[in-house]
Order: C-alpha cells, then sequence, then structure tokens
C-alpha cells in the first residue's frame, strides 16, 4: 500500500512536529472515509425503487446520511450505512425493507 | 543559546527606587520615540495598554483588584475611542471560553482576572493554550481563598503554572504597561500562537499610582499590526477545532505544544529588542543587577525586585557583595539564562510569594532545584516563602534574606531550606 | 413559513463516516438544524456524544467550520465567536453575515452549562442555542440530568426494588429561556423535521438570541430500538409528554395540535428505561408520569390560547 493509498487515520499518525497546529483538521467532512458499514449486524436495508413515492422521509431521518438523494431517486450508501433501519420503519408505503446480508 | 538578560544598576542616581528609568536606546540609528508622562496606577495602565492595542474584543469579568482594568476599558468603549467588542460575561470561566471563540476568529483578544477568577478559568485556560489561541490576560496577582483575602500574593498563577501559557511577571505599572503591549505581539507570532499573561502583583502594583512613560497610540499601531492568524474559522475553509484525540494522536500534539512555549523565549527575546528600539526602556528574559561579583543573591519576580534594590544599594555601600535576579519570564522557564546569570554566586535565596502545599519547596524554589541538579551545579539555595495574602516585605526582611545568604555563602551551610518570611512565629 | 423537505437543500454540511450509534436521535438533530441554515455559520459544540463521535481526529464530519472547547461553555464560546466576528466585520473582514450555532446536550444545557446559557440569553448574543434532548448524560453511560423525565432508569438513578428510577420531574429548560424575555424561543422533535428545520431557520433569522430545545431519542440509554428512534420522537409529542409550541416575541404558539393524545403508556413500552414501571409496585410513578404530562399540556395549552 503506498502512502497515500493508506486510510487518513494512518496517514495522519505523524512526527509531533508535522501534525497540525493546535490539532486543528483540516479536511471538512473527512469522516466520509471512514467505512461505517460494517458496523451493519444482520440486515441492510433494500428499496423497492418501484413503490417509492420519493417522500424523501428516509433521506431526511437517516441518522448516517446514508441515503443519498438525486432528483428523481433515492439511494442507499452501503459504505456508511448502520443498518438501523429508521428508513425502512418510516417509510409511509413501505418500500424500505430490512434484508439479510 | 543565552537570550537578552538586562543589567540594572543597583544604585541609580538619585532615582527612587520605584520610579520608572528611562534608558537611553542606545541601538543603532534609533531614535526613541517621545512619550508621555502620565500618573497611572497599574490597571488603568495596563487599560490604556490594551486600548492602544486595537484589540478587537475584551471579554470581561470584575474581581479585585483587576477590576479597575475592566471599569477603564469600558469607559474608553463608552466614550467611543476604541471600536473593541466588549463583552460582559457572567463568568470568569465564560470570560475565558468567549475569548477563545474570539480568538479563533481571528480577533485579538484581550481578558484580565485574578485569584477566584483565574482558579475557575482552570481547565479553559489549558483548552485556549490547546487549541493555540493568542489570547492575552492580565492578572494581578491575588491570594486564594480560604480564608477569603483579596490582597496580593502569587498563588493563583502559580496553581494555574503549568496551563500552557506563557507567564510574564511585571515589576511596576511601567513594566505592566510596557508587558501587555508586548504580549500581544508575542502570542501572535505565528511561531508562538500561544496565549500570555502579564502578572503584576495586586494592589502593590494595581493599585498603586505611579509615573508612567506611554507611547503614542500610532507607535504602538507601528510595533504592532493587526493580527495575521495562520487559520481562522472562516466558513469558506472550514476547519475542525476541539477534536476527539485517542491514544494515537494526543501525544505528539502535547510535544508540539510544549515545543512552540519553549521556543517562544526567543520570540519573547526579539519582541522585546524592537520594543527597546521604540520606547529605550530595555526588556528581556531576566535581569540582575549586582551579580557580576555577587556572593550571594535573591532570585525574585514582580514587585519585590524594587524592593530588594533599594536593599542591595544599602548593603553594597556597607561592602556586601548581594546580587539580585529578577524574572520577567516564568514560563517558559528560562534555564539558560538562569544558569548564566548565576555567575560566580556562592549562595542564592528563592523568593516564593505562593505555597505549594505539601511540597519540599516551593514552585519557583522547585524549579530553580531542578536545574540546578540537571546541571551538576551544587550551589546553596534556600526558599523564602513570604507576602501571602498581602503581608508587606519589609526592607529589614529583604536584609535579613540577604544576611542569610551571605552567612550560606561563607559557611556553606543551609540552615533552614524553607525559610517562613513576615510571619508571626 | 413551513420548509418542505423537497425545498431542503441536498448539499449535506454533515458528513457520513461519524461514530454515533446506528439510530442516534442526536445525530439526525444536528443534520437537521445544518438543514436549517441560511449561509455561511460556524458551530459551536458542547462535549458529549455528538462532539465526540462526529470529531474523531484525523475525521471529522463537519463541512462548516466547527469548534468544541469544553463541557459547559458552548454559548460562550458562541459568544466570542459572535464578538470576534463582529469586530472584525468593523474593520472590513468577513464580508459576509455568519451565523452562529451552539449545540449542546441535556446535560451541558440544562446542568453544567445553564450558566453560560442564561448568560448569553441575557446578554442578547445574535446566536441559535440547539439543546439536544436524549434525557441523560449518554457520553458518559447514561447518568440522570435535570433533563432526564420522572420515572426513567439511569445508570445513576437505577431502578431498584424500593426506588423506581429517577425521582424528580424534568426540568422546564425552555421555560427558564422563555423568562430571559428573548425573541425566539421553541420545542421540537427530530420526529417533525418539517417544523423543527423551520423553527431552526426562524431562530437563525431572529436578531439576538434563539432557544430550541429538541427531543432526540437515544436507543443506547432509553434501551429502545434503533429502528423506533423516529416513532419514539413523534410519541412523545403525540402523547403530549413532549408538547411542541414556539414563543415568538412572548407570543406563544402551539405547533403542533394533539386533537387525540396516544395513551402515555404507547411511548413508555417501547422503552427499556421505563419497564420497571409496568410492575405492579410502581403504578404510581406511572400515574405520577401521566398526570404530570397532563398538567404540563393543559399549561402550555392555557398559554397558547387554546382548548383541550
Ligand atoms: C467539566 C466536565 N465535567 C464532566 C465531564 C464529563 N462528560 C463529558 S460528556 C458528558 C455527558 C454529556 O451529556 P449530555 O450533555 O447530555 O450529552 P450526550 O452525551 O447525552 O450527548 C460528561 C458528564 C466533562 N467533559 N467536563
Ligand atoms: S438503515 Fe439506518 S443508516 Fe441505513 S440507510 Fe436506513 S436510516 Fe440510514
Ligand atoms: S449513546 Fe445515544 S446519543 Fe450517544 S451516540 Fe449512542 S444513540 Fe447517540
Amino acid at each position: 500500500m503506498t502512502e497515500d493509498e493508506k486510510p487518513l487515520g494512518e496517514r495522519m499518525k505523524l512526527p509531533w512536529r508535522q501534525m497540525p497546529i493546535g490539532g486543528t483538521a483540516f479536511q471538512p467532512g473527512s469522516s466520509t472515509e471512514y467505512k461505517t458499514g460494517d458496523w451493519r449486524i444482520i440486515k441492510k436495508p433494500v428499496i423497492d425503487h418501484k413503490r417509492c413515492i420519493m417522500c424523501l422521509l428516509c433521506w431526511i431521518f437517516c441518522p448516517d446520511v446514508s441515503i443519498t438523494r438525486s432528483p428523481d431517486q433515492v439511494e442507499i450508501d452501503y459504505y456508511h450505512c448502520k443498518g438501523c433501519g429508521i428508513c425502512s420503519a418510516e417509510c409511509p408505503v413501505r418500500c424500505i425493507s430490512m434484508v439479510e446480508e | 543559546m543565552v537570550l537578552h538578560t538586562v543589567k540594572k544598576v543597583y544604585y541609580p542616581s538619585k532615582v527612587p527606587p520605584f520610579a520608572p528609568q528611562v534608558v537611553p536606546y542606545q541601538g543603532e540609528g534609533v531614535t526613541v520615540r517621545r512619550q508621555e508622562v502620565v500618573g497611572y496606577n497599574g490597571d488603568e495602565a495596563v487599560a490604556l495598554a490594551v486600548k492602544q492595542s486595537k484589540v478587537d474584543v475584551v471579554a470581561a469579568y470584575p474581581i479585585t483588584p483587576q477590576t479597575i482594568i475592566v471599569e477603564r476599558f469600558s469607559e474608553y468603549v463608552a466614550d467611543g475611542e476604541v471600536d473593541t467588542e466588549f463583552v460582559c460575561l457572567e463568568s470568569e470561566h465564560s470570560a475565558a471560553s468567549a475569548s477563545i471563540g474570539a480568538s479563533l476568529t481571528g480577533a485579538r483578544v484581550f481578558t484580565a482576572t485574578a485569584s477566584q477568577g483565574l482558579a475557575l478559568m482552570h481547565e479553559v485556560l489549558y483548552t485556549a493554550s490547546g487549541l493555540r489561541c493568542p489570547i492575552v490576560m492580565a492578572v494581578a496577582n491575588r491570594a486564594l481563598s480560604a480564608p477569603l483575602n483579596i490582597h496580593n500574593d502569587r498563588s493563583d498563577m502559580m496553581g494555574s503554572r503549568d496551563c500552557g501559557w506563557i507567564q510574564i511577571y511585571a515589576e511596576n505599572s511601567q513594566e505592566a504597561y510596557d508587558w501587555t503591549i508586548q504580549a500581544f505581539k508575542i502570542a501572535e507570532n505565528t511561531t508562538v500562537q500561544l496565549p500570555v499573561t502579564v502578572n503584576f502583583d495586586g494592589f502593590v502594583i494595581s493599585h498603586a499610582m505611579e509615573t508612567i512613560n506611554t507611547l503614542a497610540d500610532e507607535d504602538v499601531t507601528g510595533f504592532l499590526p493587526s493580527r495575521k492568524p495562520i487559520f481562522t474559522i472562516d466558513p469558506e475553509h472550514p476547519v475542525t477545532v476541539g477534536s476527539l484525540f485517542l491514544q494515537e494522536y494526543y501525544f505528539e500534539i502535547k510535544r508540539q505544544q510544549e515545543e512552540a512555549l519553549q521556543k517562544s523565549a526567543e520570540v519573547v527575546d526579539q519582541v522585546a529588542k524592537e520594543y527597546c528600539a521604540l520606547s529605550g526602556r530595555e526588556y528581556g528574559i531576566l535581569e540582575t543587577c549586582g551579580m557580576e561579583d555577587a556572593e550571594a543573591a535573591i532570585l525574585c519576580m514582580g514587585s519585590t525586585a524594587g524592593t530588594a534594590r533599594s536593599v542591595m544599594r544599602k548593603m553594597r555601600a556597607e561592602g556586601k557583595k548581594v546580587g539580585l535576579i529578577k524574572l520577567w519570564l516564568y514560563r517558559p522557564f528560562p534555564v539558560e539564562e538562569i544558569i548564566s546569570a548565576l555567575g560566580n554566586v556562592k549562595a542564592l535565596a528563592i523568593m516564593d510569594m505562593a505555597l505549594s502545599f505539601g511540597a519540599p519547596v516551593g514552585a519557583l524554589c522547585s524549579d530553580i532545584a531542578t536545574i540546578l541538579q540537571l546541571r551538576g551545579n551544587n550551589l546553596k539555595i534556600f526558599d523564602v516563602i513570604y507576602g501571602l495574602g498581602g503581608r508587606d516585605i519589609r526592607p529589614a526582611e529583604i536584609e535579613g534574606i540577604f544576611n542569610e545568604a551571605l552567612s550560606v555563602a561563607q559557611t556553606g551551610i543551609v540552615k533552614e531550606s524553607v525559610k517562613y518570611v513576615g510571619v508571626r512565629e | 413559513m413551513v420548509l418542505s423537505l423537497k425545498e431542503l437543500s441536498s448539499e449535506e454540511l454533515y458528513a457520513p463516516g461519524h461514530r454515533l450509534c446506528a439510530g442516534c436521535g442526536p445525530s439526525i438533530s444536528a443534520r437537521m438544524a445544518l438543514k436549517g441554515s441560511r449561509g455561511p455559520l460556524v458551530v459551536s459544540n458542547a462535549t458529549g456524544c455528538i462532539e465526540v463521535s462526529t470529531t474523531v481526529f484525523p475525521y471529522t464530519a463537519w463541512r462548516v467550520p466547527w469548534v468544541h472547547s469544553l463541557f459547559e461553555n458552548a454559548a460562550a464560546t458562541a459568544t466570542g465567536m459572535e464578538a470576534g466576528f463582529k469586530a472584525l466585520t468593523k474593520k472590513g473582514l468577513p464580508n459576509k453575515h455568519i451565523d452562529v450555532i451552539a449545540l449542546g446536550g441535556d446535560g451541558g444545557t440544562f446542568d453544567i452549562g445553564l450558566q453560560a446559557l442564561s448568560g448569553a440569553l441575557e446578554r442578547g448574543q445574535d446566536f441559535v442555542y440547539i439543546c439536544y434532548d436524549n434525557e441523560a448524560y449518554m457520553n458518559t453511560g447514561i447518568q440522570r440530568s435535570g433533563g432526564t423525565p420522572l420515572g426513567a432508569a439511569t445508570t445513576t438513578s437505577p431502578a431498584g426494588k424500593k426506588i423506581p428510577g429517577k425521582q424528580e420531574y424534568k426540568k422546564d429548560l425552555l421555560g427558564i429561556c422563555i423568562a430571559h424575555n428573548i425573541k425566539y424561543a421553541a420545542t421540537a422533535s427530530i420526529g417533525f423535521p418539517n417544523d423543527y428545520i423551520t423553527k431552526v431557520r426562524k431562530g437563525i433569522e431572529v436578531e439576538g438570541p434563539a432557544m430550541i430545545h429538541v427531543l432526540a431519542p437515544c436507543p443506547l440509554g432509553w434501551r429502545s430500538e434503533p429502528s423506533n428512534t423516529i416513532k419514539l420522537a413523534k410519541l412523545a409529542v403525540q402523547t403530549t409528554i413532549f408538547p411542541l409550541y414556539e414563543v415568538e416575541n412572548g407570543k406563544y404558539k402551539l405547533t403542533m395540535k394533539i386533537k387525540n393524545p396516544i395513551p402515555v403508556e404507547e411511548y413508555l413500552k417501547l422503552q427499556g428505561r421505563f419497564s420497571h414501571l409496568f410492575r405492579p409496585e410502581f403504578k404510581n410513578v406511572l400515574e405520577a408520569i401521566r398526570q404530570g404530562a397532563k398538567e404540563r399540556w393543559e399549561r402550555i395549552l392555557g398559554l397558547c390560547g387554546e382548548s383541550s
């Protein structure tokens, strides 16, 4: 693995002189790099797009910003989704089901 | 490398011991600026320095003997003499916290406190230095409760001495004024980027009227341009400040912070030189008096030095070879400068105006003992605990300490490693 | 003005990859708050779950400037930020107005940070304080706070044989804030995003301090199913346990009318922290919760000029 391919957390294990001043984190939103998808234990949410009415409730309720939104579709980001099941529970037409991985 | 130390004469011709000495600057091609002589107490002098330093935000909370600073400053605000955002917080904890918030926007920030206020700020002090906020804080040193006492000693700052701030002690109002202006330049230097406390003895300096030389506003502005921060909380370049640092990262950040603090002495030195060129008043890391040939000496900080110098004058006239070291810079601790200032002295009395409960000696003495041990120097030392709760230290007592040090120098025997001076036995 | 979901920006100022628990209500409250932003802003965050879990160095979930200083000083830090921006604006430095948002948990707001909050409200600081209320000190492992409701079991108010969980009612945080005569104060729940986000925006638009008290269920501390977080946030409102209202320039308004309240048990029984209350010997606590909710609801209705 080259230096650039290492995760941020490894790359930032720097000698003290090279650490950012005051411990300031200068890469906004860098947590995106961090995989939380492996926190899902048993089930993952799956959207039945045919039944989806684009109400955006799943999008707004997801605590992990793991439902992305385009003009005509919502999509699940499995790299981050922790499988809490909120999206599935709150979908008014029940088009998100929690299925075993 | 030994940074600049100032040698003072112990027989200033006809100048009373407390009066400011305007030493004409002798550097190349520099003309010392014209100054106005005013009668101010220490707090007022600091308030003026803050005004002239064009501070963006002042976070205020009252506590004796510091209150006059924020009162005077609020008059400048009320009279429209400053553009400063003057915020009266609801506690010192919040005043220090607001100072951090403001400092992170890139503003120049000042706050002031003493005693219980400083103690209440304790956790915030570490945050300010850890986040590398170049705040300047005046501390009019005062005893800590209980029992309640509003008078001078240095238990407050000594209790927070490990907080990562640069700590400077001023001897009189003139020095408090001068150091406050210099403090901003030191703190905001991007290699330093650390907060600074300017300490001066409560009442003894804060409330005592003295004549001081003040610079013209434009000269201060010329010396102290507005702050140029390394980074700020600018929405166009979002930063995250104050993250959680787990075991793999925390140590490095602290090591880096320590390096910045240790290195800041060089900046203090540099700023003092520049300030001298402007004001004619020579500052540095520490000041010595009579150390060239002294056999015994006192090491102290703050207003005690004034009394000690006048006692020296008398003792020197009697042929007694006594000397004085006065620290301006307490943190970072000026190791090389002290070692070099000690010269050939054979005994040293260290003046601690605070108790370090349960410790073998007071804090200052403990630092000195440490550096001597590290250098394999077996200079005889003893600690003097004095002045608690505003108890005056009289010239006769200082003379007694000098004499004790002289006798240690002769006999090589320290009878008491901690001597309480001025307490009823 | 009620913002609809479609109108909300799809730009995420709060990124995924943070370490908050699955189903974390406070996480939802933080993200939604940023959806209410109107332009450049900075955040001052008190110590607590959000702070710790969104900024595990070197990672950060924030795409806005974010500062954590200490536990009890979010409002004071925000004060300094506002003063700093104001002073620099006089010098023509930041050329735009920058909004300041403070974020604190119930521990950081009801308890240890109350003084700093009160000071900032009294001084008329121009900022929005959002208290995300998960009803206990969660970050340190579920201890009682002034925001913990009657009967709830926490690690410092356990459900014992004799003492069934917390013995005191929840502190009226918003009442305290309203008493500072601030221009805008509101309760909200993450179960009703339009209402919450609209309130955040209103708070930002007000010149001077605004206070939002948002209920944010915590599956870990409430011992509830992660998937039930939103359901609980709704039930708290629908049972009248957590009335949604706002106070604008001293005028109270109920923002969520509840015609036929759902029985409180429906809310309580989904949470392990209340399970002991269903034992016959603690019937009286259940009754006290019911009674407390009723009294509060009627009082709020009265203030809002509504009849039950
Ligand atoms: C002065 C101080 N006391 C105690 C703590 C320990 N502490 C850190 S977070 C926390 C609990 C925070 O609770 P809350 O504000 O409710 O937020 P939550 O964790 O629930 O998100 C405590 C007690 C601290 N950091 N600082
Ligand atoms: S299961 Fe939870 S984390 Fe995953 S997409 Fe749904 S709401 Fe988000
Ligand atoms: S303990 Fe509660 S508040 Fe904290 S991260 Fe987990 S769910 Fe969120």
